[in-house]
């Protein structure tokens, strides 16, 4: 260890607008005329939007709304019919978000443990647990209040166990979350009996019925999370902490930073997103059973790797996990719209997340500094 | 200081009160009281000198896979209620675990103790074959439940629903319902089970050449899991996708939950519904008449409870009491009937 500071470079969304494409012509051709003049250093500080590390996360985001136009285009073009109409337009868009909403909530929590240099296995099984638990007879006998405390408080709970089992049982992430995504799954057929759980609630069936000012309560859930976590991740010492207990715990704790506590702080966070995604569930589906919310682990991983969280941990953004949901609801919707199978779907899906990290690799890392390169070397 | 550490310790104390209280008001709420419904497919029959008459002891063992869903609970449920209803049959049940090859080792252990009849829903027909064969060889008669062995052979008495049938019965009422109401073009959509299940493909293929002889066809088919969640996600992705719809078959009613779910958050009410399998929630739904499910056509779970019976006779080597000949037959299909409000009160006991 030679290297005395922690090496996590978060970067700064705030200089984002500061270094906006406009500047981009000019000190590009100002790098172009005059090679090797000023050196590497302020070049690349100007050039950094597209060149530059602080600017990666915006230009992965960048290129993910580009893979969600193409997304769009293939449908307008598939069905001008649905498309011509504004309002199921309108309609879709929210039908999309909606269809986002549960995964996104999820994904939020495990983008957290990822930078974190965890993994979480067992999302989808804490929400099952979670939903069946809020929807006992003894539970719904409490009211909508009690159904969401005990969501909440299980998924809490179980992700508490799952922090703990790690940080202090000095388990591997993927091995302890494995074993919690059976255990939940298996604590929730226990509880349900393997029954599918009716909600006779009208408070929380309403929470997926209901619409203010037009726009789904569900999305309202989903931006409220995003937002809390964006600035839990990127304005607080909170999420300071997170990229540097992910990107080199060691340095972490030489730092000064309590590594054990904060990563059963993540494993918690994500547990807590898990019971919200229970209580937006089990309302969509107006039930909750022990099956449900299958493979959401998988989900909320893939839509956070191709949103540009590295799995190693110490990188990745809320926006780009966002993303991900949401390019994989539009893909739902696009199948469904056109009436193809699922199986199609789940190659596309597969494809998709090769497609996108591959993307990610070559063009914007390598595929720049080519460029840059073979620029400087023939003028 | 001192003081500084009272505080953290209040706050300790606080804190864990706070987690016990919490976690002591959690293990309450995982009760499920109150929902009695093992009983639901008793049919005790109380003529004397009928086939329910005490014979001979027997016992039964069984074997279900683990159950993930409402059906499959609700036939290890109902073979065990029905055992229970006879004096004379004693009822070994093992776990299967969770594939063929778990099941194969669960069965084993059941042969061993030398059942007089055994009682299996295999995970899987094909792949429980030679287990099957394997056990007519050493004189232990086996009652297929619902999921065929290929080999004839391998089975003593196979008794199981029909699949081809739902689809057959679900676009009748549908084309019948369309043709009353004069619809020209209808747009109909199906809501398919786990598409990788052969009982998928059969009841979809019975649906779509039935629709097929009334000239009719599915306009999108999306297929679900057998859960809720599934149920509400596909049927939101298919009313999204056809702005008008006529009917809608939903394969299963476990997933109908979610399915009824996403047509009420879409405000969509143009079309009726179709069920299948038959539970207790559609049917009630059907009968109070207020969703857009009409109807639901039966795959039901009570089969169980017919196989345990049969099972008893085989091993007391009785023919049932009806029928002319003096055993049990060798196979049984069990007819998908449909369920409608008009006879809805009828078959709520065998809801599940």
């Amino acid at each position: 260890m030679t290297d005395s500071t922690p090496t996590a470079t978060p970067e700064r969304p705030a200089e984002l607008p500061a270094q906006s494409p406009p500047v981009d012509p000019a000190a590009t051709s100002a790098a172009a005329k005059s090679p090797g003049h000023h050196g590497a250093a302020p070049a690349t500080g100007r050039l950094s939007f597209w060149r530059g590390d602080s600017g990666e996360g915006a230009r992965r985001n960048l290129g993910l709304i580009g893979v969600l136009v193409v997304l769009v285009v293939i449908g307008i073009a598939t069905r001008p019919d649905l498309y011509g109409n504004s309002s199921w337009v309108w309609d879709n868009i929210l039908t999309i978000l909606k269809l986002a909403s549960v995964v996104g909530v999820v994904t939020v929590g495990m983008t957290f443990v990822i930078i974190g240099g965890g993994i979480d296995l067992s999302v989808g099984a804490i929400v099952a647990l979670a939903g069946v638990w809020a929807t006992t007879l003894a539970t719904q006998s409490y009211g909508a209040g009690g159904m969401i405390f005990t969501a909440l408080a299980v998924g809490l709970g179980v992700g508490l166990v799952n922090g703990l089992l790690v940080s202090y049982g000095k388990l591997v992430p993927f091995i302890a979350t494995l074993a919690m995504m059976v255990a939940a799954r298996g604590l929730a057929a226990e509880i349900s009996d393997k029954q599918t759980q009716v909600s006779g609630n009208s408070v929380i069936n309403g929470i997926a019925s209901t619409s203010p000012l037009g726009i789904p309560l569900l999305v309202y859930i989903l931006a409220a999370v995003v937002i809390a976590g964006w600035v839990l991740l990127n304005r607080t010492t909170f999420g300071r902490r997170t990229v540097a207990v992910g990107g080199n715990p060691e340095a972490a704790r030489l730092a000064g930073i309590n590594v054990r506590r904060h990563t059963v702080l993540l494993y918690a966070l994500s547990g807590l997103c898990c019971g919200i995604a229970a209580i937006m569930l089990t309302a969509q589906a107006n039930s909750a059973q022990a099956a449900m919310a299958n493979l959401y682990e998988l989900d909320a991983i893939a839509a956070a790797i191709i949103g540009g969280t590295l799995l190693s941990g110490g990188r990745g953004t809320i926006v780009g996990s966002l993303l991900g949901v949401i390019i994989f609801s539009t893909i739902t919707n696009l199948f469904a719209i056109n009436g193809l199978s699922t199986e199609a779907q789940n190659m596309v899906k597969g494809g998709i997340i090769v497609a996108a990290v591959l993307i990610q690799q070559f063009q914007f890392r390598s595929f720049t500094q080519f460029l840059g390169r073979n620029r400087l070397t023939t003028t | 200081m001192t003081q500084h550490s009272r505080d953290l310790s209040r706050r300790r104390l606080l804190f864990g009160g706070a987690a016990l209280g919490a976690g002591a008001l959690l293990t309450a709420c995982t009760s499920n009281e109150a929902a009695p419904t093992a009983a639901q497919t008793k049919v005790a029959e109380a003529a004397a000198g009928g086939n329910s008459t005490p014979g001979k002891q027997v016992t039964i063992g069984f074997s279900a896979p683990a159950a993930d869903h409402g059906w499959i609970a609700a036939i290890t449920n109902n073979a065990k209620a029905q055992a229970g209803a006879y004096s004379d049959v004693k009822f070994t049940s093992v776990e299967a675990g969770a594939d063929a090859a778990a099941q194969r080792a669960a069965l084993s252990t059941l042969v061993a103790q030398k059942p007089d009849v055994i009682v299996l829903l295999p995970h899987d027909g094909k792949e429980l074959n030679a287990f099957g064969l394997e056990a007519m060889k050493a004189g232990i008669p086996v009652v297929n439940l619902d999921r065929a062995f290929p080999d004839a052979r391998a089975y003593r008495l196979q008794i199981k629903g029909d699949n081809y049938g739902m689809g057959v019965a679900a676009a009748t009422f549908i084309a019948e319902q369309l043709k009353a109401k004069g619809v020209s073009a209808p747009v109909i959509g199906e809501i398919a089970g786990m598409d990788e299940l052969e009982l998928t493909q059969e009841r979809s293929k019975g649906f779509a050449d039935t629709l097929a002889s009334y000239g009719l066809k599915v306009a999108n088919r999306r297929a679900a899991r057998f859960t809720a969640d599934s149920g509400q996600q596909e049927a939101t992705g298919l009313l999204q996708a056809l702005p008008k719809i006529d009917a809608i078959w939903n394969h299963d009613d476990d997933q109908g939950i979610g399915v009824l779910a996403a047509v009420n958050q879409a405000n969509r009410k143009e079309f009726f519904m179709v069920g299948g399998a038959g539970s207790k929630k559609a049917m009630e739904d059907i009968q109070a008449d207020n969703t857009v499910l009409k109807a639901t056509v039966t795959y039901s779970p009570s089969m169980a409870s017919s196989a345990i019976s049969l099972a008893r006779l085989i091993g007391q080597g009785k023919g049932m009491s009806d029928l002319v000949e003096l055993q049990v037959p060798k196979e049984i299909v069990l007819a998908s009937e449909t369920i409608t409000k008009e006879n809805a009160s009828n078959y709520l006991k065998l809801g599940f």
